[in-house]
């Protein structure tokens, strides 16, 4: 364990990279990019089995090695969303979980009315709720109010690698939050993981810019790196910035002056 | 015959209990990672060889897979 770690419902994390586990060209890249990206907490979705039967799978090979987080992505009402939860609890012997409630199919937008219902309802169920939520800080201050161990603001629409959309709004989170504030959606490559850990992200967290990189491993390997510079960079408290040139060299004793 | 909903789509089986059930469809209640719902309240593992199933009954049978 280092000494700068993710706390997140009293649990110590050395890592702060959430990894999804999903949309990776096969198992072995995904579970050699999980490696590599130091991860200690990943994502699955809850689905419906194939009444054709039933065999191993993914969560053989992970649920050893990583504290998992079930999500409920693709739920739109807070009953399917508290049902899903219920369901992860039961299949995965876990309560925490990554709660998404969408409000548009196109967008995967979440739904903040619907969201903040179900967090506070499954709070007072037993669970440690961490809200996929929009980077508003109201809606972040709501979630945390309702008891979330976390919020996860998107940085931009998920999947879209477009980086983080709003970075004053984001900041602002930062500051204010509560609880842990973890970085969801949107990012693209590594500079956009280190911008989150720099504006004062707790965590991140990542799937399709490592699963659908060319190199998976590599990036994740290049997240990992990114996300330890930007929170060693948030600690060191950069420069502020300004609008004239400030010589970095001595002014007195220069030749000829 | 019972006639449930199971995932979603219509069955008639033969089954009087979800363990009963999880056999009848080819799945091994013993495998882990597994969880059932009927009417959108989740039933324990413990319960699965005695929980009975009604006409009507809407079954979610579900397993953890990759995700983000």
């Amino acid at each position: 364990m280092n000494d700068d770690p993710l706390m997140i419902a009293g649990t110590a994390f050395s890592s702060r990279l959430i990894a999804g586990t999903a949309r990776y060209p096969n198992q072995q890249v995904m579970l050699d990019a999980l490696d590599a990206s130091g991860t200690e907490l990943v994502t699955m979705s809850i689905r419906r089995i194939s009444l054709e039967g039933y065999s191993g799978s993914l969560v053989d090979l992970v649920s050893g090695r990583y504290r998992l987080l079930p999500n409920t992505s693709g739920c739109v009402t807070a009953r399917d969303a508290i049902l899903t939860a219920e369901l992860a609890r039961e299949a995965l012997d876990t309560n925490w979980v990554k709660l998404e409630l969408i409000g548009d199919r196109d967008l995967l937008y979440p739904d903040v009315e619907q969201l903040v219902h179900a967090a506070d309802e499954l709070v007072r169920k037993g669970f440690v709720v961490l809200p996929y939520c929009n980077e508003d800080p109201v809606a972040c201050q709501k979630l945390a109010d309702v008891g979330c161990a976390a919020v996860m603001p998107l940085g931009s629409l998920i999947g879209s690698g477009m980086g983080i959309a709003n970075p004053a709004a984001i900041e602002l989170i930062c500051t204010r939050s509560p609880v842990p504030v973890v970085l969801d959606a949107g990012i693209g490559t590594a500079s956009d993981a280190a911008q989150a850990m720099e504006l004062g992200c707790d965590a991140v967290m990542i799937d399709t810019a490592i699963a659908r990189s060319h190199d998976p491993v590599r990036m994740a390997a290049a997240m990992r790196a990114a996300i330890e510079a930007g929170r060693l960079a948030r600690l060191a408290g950069r420069v502020p910035k300004q609008r004239f040139a400030e010589p970095s060299s001595p002014q007195l004793g220069l030749v000829g002056s | 015959m019972t006639r449930l909903r199971i995932n979603g789509v219509d069955a008639e089986v033969r089954v009087a209990t979800i363990a009963e059930l999880l056999v009848e469809r080819g799945i091994d209640p013993r495998a882990r990672f597994l969880a059932v719902a009927v009417n959108g309240a989740v039933v324990r593992r413990t319960e699965w060889p005695v929980a009975a199933l009604s006409p009507g009954d809407e079954v979610e049978i579900v397993r953890p897979l990759q995700g983000g």
